[in-house]
């Protein structure tokens, strides 16, 4: 016997005329909406405790953001860690990544940095030592540093914005490239502007702490 | 409402807010008195002296080796109840259903390893549901952490998703603060589960710190107030809408916003349709009440969501069970969503106008919005008239039946509707997870915010057992009855022993179909009728076992001896089990299928079929 209730099918409801796409964004027929991935600079910061780190990272790994580079250092306040996250989504994704980052407890302030920041990654590539001068020269062209030199391998540092530091990475292509270690972003706001804790009510921390300035 | 009102609402809101004041003054006052009549010397002591600073009263939970000197503390508190259930996960729901009917944040209490693993499932169903609830964890000593030590296990990373925050205390001077700070935090905002991991030298070391009134973090400040544009932008909506519905979802009832959504809707005239853990915020009897939308809720409200041009949607994070497929959900929809999480706005459904603050607040924002938008509009709420005649159609096209031919088993809808008759108007329903849960939800009329207590957002088995004593013991003057599967009492059932223990009334109906039927009606449906490992070739009576826990049992089988033992059962002065013997053959509709077009839900098994 067959299970259920008697009532109109399916077919002979009343439907609505519209759709939504994936994103739960309801589709304009005139100009369909699709978000293109861009990539976004998280400046945040955070309270310098333990765990802090396993936290954020979990949180993009649980919910799915897609994170090109994390970076974690110290600030002027030895309460208060900065994180630098640069991430690639489109726009409701990076949206939802801010949003879902400042309801991190330890998390003080969330911030997205404008796209013309300056932003530095550093890296350390070690080559073979056979050609010390081109090593130099090439060196030499992208600002670099040699930091530890043998007859074996050279050791050289750059910093620069990412797209310099992967032309370095290229260059240094023609000699052996023995092992090359990278950092992520930092990022900083053009201007006066800064980026500091503000925190709601007087903590110790909070006391040498100055509110996010605006100009 | 008008300026000439007696009472306004702001007046109302400072009465409020005046309680607020007085009653945190009072908070203050104690602590300070019983810092002053009972110092505590130890961080166990800091443990339970935060607790009763924060106005817990009752605590569920089970001892063990790391968790033994709080317990030590807990012997000398005159404040705190403590209730030893049979097994963890059972302390976790036990917490969590008390936090539902309470509002205020419930306590479970376990020891390191697998005291707190067993927690976990408990601890995951509060975060999917935003149930208030603190969990206090054991931990092996400090110095032990991190070498694999006896009963070890890193609580803090493994509760860290599935928790607002979880915190590890490593300081017997600041034990007590980081504990009423996890409380204080359950509660705030949106509500959730918290963690406080105790390492046992930890609370076993001395302190002369009293701890204060419990503060939540300094990172953390809710908002209240919704943004004044959008709540102009949302009136608007509202006034130009022809086809208007309000979505209510659980957080109306957690931010006690009831009253305010049913005189919002009745003024406003609108369609009310619940989400599942939204049930029981505006009443079933309403004349605009829908009853609730999603994957099984009725032909009615599930045809409204779809075709409504302007949904209020309050509290609710729009889950998968609630949309189907977010293509076909409300696409004529604009999306007023009003939430205290800035995180839920836009997050599965794009939200045309964001409405960031507390339910409450926000409703009475609106309502003081709303003349100058119909004014300018033109409008008034007669304009929904002819909506609201579509709705009372679709409620005559699709209504709530069943059959009960004599020739065949017990129709479980059919138990619970006799129950409900004869029940308290303000009886509390919990239950496990499953088709029970459906007919439950489905034909139980629930008309009092906190009185549906149910495992939703994940689905949690043997939720009804446990759930039950927490509820019962949350409301001890209001009836309590639990609806229960086969499947899900034994997940749960030692918990039974705590009832017997603790005298609990509390009626538990276990409806019977020898199965683990949600999963045999998805095998039926999208499984060729393929019932692997859904089927239980043999279970326990019920009944007996009841007995045999020390609980009253009763075996129902007919449909001349419903209401009979349905009264036999509930004057039973402590726990009582019926074990009902229902069709097997009997399945939930209306469904939409996981992914489906809320609006081409199937009504029965061929519809299922053709779409």
């Amino acid at each position: 016997m067959t299970q259920g209730i008697d009532g109109p099918h399916p077919d002979d409801r009343m439907r609505p005329a519209g759709r939504r796409n994936s994103q739960g964004i309801r589709i304009d027929p005139e100009a369909e909406a699709t978000h293109q991935p861009r990539r976004a600079v998280l400046s945040t910061l955070v309270k310098h405790e333990p765990g802090v780190l396993s936290e954020v990272s979990a949180l993009f790994s649980r919910r799915q953001f897609n994170i090109e580079s994390l970076t974690v250092g110290a600030t002027d306040d030895p309460d208060v860690a900065r994180m630098t996250i640069v991430i690639e989504e489109p726009e409701p994704g990076i949206d939802q990544a801010k949003k879902q980052v400042r309801k991190l407890v330890p998390v003080i302030s969330v911030e997205e940095l404008e796209p013309e920041a300056v932003q530095r990654e550093l890296i350390l590539v070690k080559v073979d030592g056979e050609k010390p001068d081109d090593v130099n020269a090439v060196a030499d062209m992208y600002d670099g540093n040699v930091v530890d030199a043998s007859p074996e391998a050279i050791t050289v540092e750059v910093t620069g914005s990412a797209q310099k530091i992967d032309a370095a990475i290229e260059a240094f292509d023609q000699f052996t490239v023995r092992e090359v270690v990278r950092t992520g972003a930092a990022a900083i706001d053009r201007g006066a502007e800064t980026l500091k804790a503000e925190r709601r009510t007087d903590t110790t921390a909070a006391s040498t702490a100055e509110t996010a300035t605006d100009d | 409402m008008s300026e000439q009102a007696p009472v306004s609402p702001e007046t109302e809101t400072e009465t409020t807010d005046g309680d607020e004041q007085s009653t945190a003054e009072t908070l203050d006052q104690r602590a300070d008195e019983r810092a002053e009549d009972r110092p505590v010397t130890t961080g166990a002591q800091s443990v339970v002296r935060a607790l009763e600073n924060a106005g817990a009263e009752m605590l569920f939970g089970v001892q063990g080796g790391a968790i033994m000197p709080v317990y030590d503390a807990l012997y000398d508190s005159e404040e705190l109840t403590h209730v030893t259930m049979a097994h963890e996960q059972g302390a976790a729901h036990a917490a969590d259903a008390y936090g539902i009917v309470s509002g205020k944040p419930g306590v479970a209490l376990a020891t390191s390893g697998p005291g707190a693993t067993n927690l976990v499932t408990g601890i995951a169903d509060a975060s999917m549901d935003s149930d208030p609830m603190i969990a206090l964890t054991g931990q092996v000593p400090t110095n032990f952490v991190g070498n694999d030590a006896f009963q070890e296990t890193d609580t803090v990373g493994v509760t860290q998703p599935i928790t607002k925050h979880s915190y590890f205390a490593d300081d017997s001077d600041t034990v007590g603060d980081d504990v009423g700070e996890a409380f204080a935090l359950a509660d705030q905002g949106r509500q959730g589960p918290t963690l406080v991991d105790l390492p046992k030298d930890v609370t076993k070391g001395e302190t002369d710190v009293q701890p204060g009134t419990p503060e939540g973090p300094d990172t953390f400040d809710p908002p209240t107030e919704a943004d004044a544009d959008a709540v102009a932008a949302a009136a608007n909506a509202l006034a130009e809408a022809e086809r208007p519905v309000i979505l209510s979802g659980g957080g109306v009832i957690k931010a006690d916003a009831s009253d305010e959504l049913r005189q919002f809707a009745t003024e406003y005239e609108v369609p009310v349709i619940t989400t599942m853990p939204g049930i029981g915020s505006f009443p079933e009897d309403h004349d605009l009440s829908l009853e609730w939308a999603g994957m099984h809720g009725t032909g009615y409200a599930n045809m409204a969501i779809t075709n409504t041009d302007c949904m209020l949607a309050i509290g609710t994070r729009f889950d998968d069970r609630l949309t189907g497929d977010v293509a076909t959900f409300a696409p004529d929809a604009e999306i007023l969503h009003v939430d205290i999480d800035e995180a839920e706005i836009s997050k599965n459904v794009e939200a045309d106008v964001p409405l960031v603050g507390d339910a409450r607040h926000v409703l009475r924002q609106l309502d003081d919005a709303m003349e100058a938008a119909y004014d300018a509009a033109d409008t008034s709420p007669a304009q929904y008239g002819e909506w609201r005649e579509q709705c009372l159609t679709w409620k005559d096209e699709y209504p709530m039946e069943y059959d009960t031919p004599d020739d065949e088993p017990l129709k479980p809808q059919y138990v619970v509707e006799r129950f409900c008759e004869l029940a308290d108007d303000d009886t509390i329903v919990t239950t496990g997870v499953g088709q029970h849960q459906m007919w439950a939800s489905q034909f139980w009329e629930y008309t009092e915010p906190r009185t549906w207590v149910s495992s939703h957002g994940l689905g949690t088995m043997g939720y009804g057992v446990p759930s039950a004593i927490g509820a019962k013991l949350a409301a001890p003057d209001q009836e309590v009855v639990c609806f229960d599967g086969d499947g899900s009492f034994l997940m749960t059932v030692q918990e039974l022993s705590v009832a017997v223990r603790e005298d609990l009334d509390i009626t538990y109906v276990v409806l019977n179909n020898e199965a683990v039927g949600m999963v045999r009606q998805w095998q039926d449906g999208f499984y060729e009728g393929r019932r692997m490992a859904s089927e239980y070739p043999w279970i326990p009576q019920f009944d007996m076992l009841a007995e045999a826990f020390g609980a009253r049992g009763f075996r129902l089988e007919d449909y001349d001896d419903v209401d009979e033992v349905i009264e036999k059962a509930r004057n039973y002065d402590g726990p009582a089990v019926v074990d009902a013997i229902i069709d097997p053959a009997e399945n939930v509709y209306p469904m939409v299928p996981s992914g489906g077009d809320n609006g081409l839900f199937a009504l029965n098994d061929d519809q299922l079929e053709d779409i």
